[in-house]
Parts: C-alpha cells; structure tokens; sequence
C-alpha cells in the first residue's frame, strides 16, 4: 500500500489572502510528495491545513493569491491546468470529502439523485445502471437499507449516515487520491471511528491516497501512516505516525502533552509555549510572486 | 449539596414526542465536580437546562442545599447558579463591549461597585484590564470563553454549570481553560457539574461522573474507577475503547446500544 510511487507533489505553495491590514500568508512554502498512503494534516484553527487542501483542488476564491513551484498529480502539471481541464480532475481524480454534510448537501434533492450525478458527470451511463451503481455505493459505505436511503432528503438522515453518504458521493467515481477536511469532527466518538473505518476500508481495497485534515492529533497518529504537523502556515514536521510520541520538536510535543488524559492526574496541563522561532520568515520569493 | 431525582422530560407532542430525559437521578456534594458524559442526543445537556431553570416543564424533584426547586426560579437562585455555555460565538451580545456584558448582571442584581467587580473577574480569568472595552469580535475563542466564565464569576455564584465549555476550543486553549477551571473551583470552593461528550475531560476534571445513554443513566462512577478500568457497563466500556484513537479491530465489535 505504501510503495513510493509520488501521486501528489507539492512544493513550496504559498496562499496570500489581501486584506486591508496587509496580505495574510495563510499558508507559506508548504511541500510534500505522498505516494498511495494515508497522509494525515495535523494543526490547529488558523494554521493553513483546509487552505492547503484546498489549494490542490483550486477551490480557493478568486481573491487568493496561490503561488507554487510544483504541483504535480499523476506525473501532470495541474498549475498548466485550465479551469476546465480541472474539472475533470475534481471528483474523477481527486476529491474532497468536507466537514459537514449539512450544508454540503443539496437540501432539495434526494441524496440518491446526487450520488448519482456524481457518478453521471464522470461516466457515461444509463439511468439504471448509475442507480445500481449508487446503490451499491451505499452498500459499501455500509448503509443497511440503500433502497430505502436513496429516496430520503439530506434533513431526514442522521449526521453519521450524512457523512456516509458524502463518502459515498466522492468515491463513486472511483478517484485515486480522496481529501477529506475534518470529514468526522461533527460527530460522536464511537460513529466517527465507524465512518473511519469505512474510508480506511474503501481506500484500501481501491488502493487509493487519502489526505486527512484534522485538528485531533491523537486520532490521526493512530489512523495514518504519516503526519504533517502544520503551525502558522507552514509545515512544522512530517514524522511517521507511530513515531509521533517519539517527535523531538516543541509544537507536536506541546500539543500531545496538552491532551487531558483518563489516566492522568487532576494537577494542571502543561500549556502550549508558542515561539516564533519555529518559523521562517514569509519568503521573498511568495511575497514578491504574489504581488506581481 | 445538589440532589436530582426522578427527572423526566418529554419533547413535543402525540406520536413525535420524545422521552428525552428518562427518570434520571444523582447528588451532588458540596464543593465537588460533577460530570456527566454522554453522546449527542443523551439528554446530558437538557438535564444541566433544567436544573438551570432554562427549561420548566420536567417532572420529578431537585433540590439545592435543602431548598426544593420549582419551575419558576427566583433572583437569589440566580446568584447561586450560574451557567457557562458551548458556543463562546454565540454566547456574547457581539455589540456589548466586555464591560458592558459583565455589568448587566450586577446591575441586574443591584449589587453596585460595578467597576470595581468587573475588574477583578476580568483579573481573576487572567484578561486583565486591556480587554475591558473591547468587542467581542476583537477576542479569540478562548478569550471569549474567559469573558463567559468572568460574567458566571461576577455575581459571587456557589454552583456553575458548564455545558461543553471547551468543545469549541483548540487543544492547547482548552488545556488553559481547563486549568483556570480547576484553580478557581479551589480557590473560591464552588460546585461544579460539567457536561462533556470527552470522557478524558471530564476524568480531569471531575471526581465523579455520570454516564448517559438515550436520556437514560447509563452508571455513575468515580474517577478512579474509571482510571483502573473497574467498569460494569459495556456502553462506558465502548466509550471507553472509543476515546482511545483509531483501533480497526476494535471497531467492528462496536455495538448500537438502545
């Protein structure tokens, strides 16, 4: 699962969003290559990690400045890429699962009908077949009853079942690299290890990467096989996941410590020493590219 | 000492009623910490509504300190009792300054010396001074959550209620607030019930502490037994197993519980 091969490499992308109080460098000279593995984002609010898989994608606003050397997907060149072009990469090769189906959905459509659209869009096929299609989808994101599902509104499931069938709608056209920005956050412990487990399941079998965003740091080191550790906008480190409690560097030593823990004392938790030291000064080269 | 007994609740009417609180029941010492777990739609927070008077149509009986509670409550109740909520977003007036927000309740209360009372809350949620006339659009989430705890303060309270006071919070944010939680329970010796879906937070924070199911107690237990893994239940066990992190084999043994 873990052969090498790079699907995705990126290197140095910065994102600048203008504001009035000067330019904001969301993210700034992030690179990595991932090969068919389950990569994992790992920061908190305001350290760059949606914005960074968002900009693969070019689902940023028009506003924002995006400046990379490299962002190569499949030995292709997506910064030559058209807006056009990259609607055919959306959704057939990579896609995005966001974090909450409530307003990721269309509230008036059935959720069968959108799954399968998105299984329209990208594939020539007759009515019934894409309805086969869907169905079987939601068997395999383990709905029990996809007959029954299919004809229901996004407000009449539940949030774990909405997440589902996101899942469901992203993989139907059989993507090889899935992003998924905080796909469980909004939902309970025992359901959000269950859809996990789902994703970890499709991702493996259809032999796919998976980029997963996420503010939990326990539970992607114990779901991905390596982590990106974001602050400030850039990439602090990038350690395998079962050697994350072993990491050296202050910040992901400071936001494991910081976890309470059910086996531990009720005395304070160390708090997290923010040091600008950790960061490299906002480049030249983003500044400079991006105001030209 | 807070006593909870036989508290039922129901939602709506006819065929779509829901028993949303069913028979639930504990006590509360004096001067402890009190949690209660759960996932959503386990009735964990309505219960903190209706012990907060927020909600008024329960049946059953609660009691503070000897005094019974009815469903109307009256102002020296609200000295007594105050309430953190979730969502330090919504939970501010966004055109009320901080200093504004944190007088309303003395003046609410007659209490006077306002200005002297706000600064010192302010100083004892570690905001000080600087933040006094601001917005709240100008403070981070943390900040924010620091001004609800300052305006709970404010009116001298024996019981606060939280209702997920840190779900909203990054990790290292609500390590601090966690901190400033348990020194100002010591310092002012005050009574706290916690509503949390995180077991591990509430383990930190609480010396005893509630699981609920589908408006149903589930158990209660201490903090011990939960560190020593002395429980009886399987639903706080699957909890349990599940605040663990991602562990595949784990997960296909996860059970519905009704």
């Amino acid at each position: 699962m873990t052969e090498k091969t790079p699907l995705l490499t990126v290197t140095d992308l910065s994102v600048v969003f203008p504001s009035s109080k000067g330019d904001v460098c969301a993210v700034n000279r992030v690179s990595f290559a991932m090969g068919r593995e389950k990569i994992g984002i790992v920061g908190e609010s305001g350290s760059g990690k949606s914005v960074t898989g968002r900009a693969v994608l070019r689902l940023l606003p028009p506003y924002a400045r995006v400046r990379a050397s490299e962002v190569t997907f499949k030995g292709r060149n997506l910064l030559t890429y058209s807006e056009k072009q990259m609607r055919k990469i959306r959704g057939m090769e990579i896609s995005m699962v966001m974090q909450d189906p409530k307003y990721s959905l269309n509230p008036v459509r059935t959720v069968g009908e959108q799954i399968r659209e998105a299984y329209t869009i990208h594939h020539k096929a007759g009515k019934k077949q894409a309805r086969q299609k869907t169905l079987d989808m939601l068997k395999a994101v383990r709905i029990r009853n996809p007959e029954q599902v299919y004809g229901l509104y996004p407000h009449e499931v539940s949030g774990g079942m909405g997440q589902r069938i996101m899942i469901a709608m992203m993989l139907i056209p059989e993507p090889s690299l899935l992003i998924a920005d905080e796909p469980t956050s909004a939902l309970d412990v025992t359901v959000q290890l269950q859809v996990l487990a789902i994703l970890d399941d499709l991702v493996s079998e259809r032999g796919m990467g998976l980029i997963f965003i996420s503010h939990d740091l326990a539970l992607v080191s114990s779901f991905c096989d390596r982590v990106i550790i974001m602050y400030g906008g850039q990439i602090m480190e990038v350690v395998d996941a079962g050697d994350l409690h072993k990491s050296e560097h202050p910040y992901t030593k400071g936001l494991l410590s910081c976890l309470p823990k059910i086996d531990g004392t009720q005395d304070h938790l160390p708090t997290l020493v923010r040091d600008d030291a950790w960061l490299k000064p906002v480049s030249e080269r983003a500044n400079g590219a991006a105001a030209s | 000492m807070i006593i909870v007994e036989h508290l039922n609740l129901f939602f709506g009417h006819g065929q779509t009623r829901n028993h949303a609180v069913k028979d639930v029941g504990f006590i509360v010492e004096k001067g402890d910490s009190f949690g209660l777990v759960g996932e959503s739609g386990s009735g964990k927070s309505t219960v903190l509504n209706c012990i907060s008077g927020l909600l008024t149509h329960w049946t059953g009986r609660m009691e503070i300190d000897g005094v019974g509670l009815t469903h109307k409550r009256n102002m020296a109740f609200c000295r007594k009792v105050q309430m953190v909520f979730q969502d330090p977003y919504g939970s501010l007036h966004p055109r009320h300054t901080i200093d504004r927000t944190l007088k309303e309740p003395v003046k609410i209360h007659r209490l006077g010396d306002a200005n002297r009372r706000v600064a010192r809350v302010l100083d004892e949620v570690g905001l000080g001074a600087k933040f006094r006339f601001r917005f709240p659009h100008q403070l981070s989430g943390g900040q924010r959550q620091r001004v609800a705890v300052a305006r709970a303060l404010i009116l001298d309270p024996e019981i606060i209620l939280f209702d997920e006071p840190t779900s909203a919070l990054d990790v290292s944010i609500q390590a601090e607030l966690l901190n400033l939680l348990q020194d100002i329970r010591r310092e002012k010796k005050l009574t706290y019930i916690l509503v949390s879906h995180d077991l591990a937070v509430v383990s930190h924070m609480c010396n005893t502490l509630m699981v609920m199911n589908r408006g149903k107690t589930v158990e209660t237990i201490t903090r011990d037994q939960l560190k020593n893994g002395a429980i009886q239940e399987k639903y706080t066990k699957q909890l349990l197993v599940a605040g663990k992190g991602y562990d595949r084999t784990a997960i296909d043994q996860f059970q519905d519980f009704r």
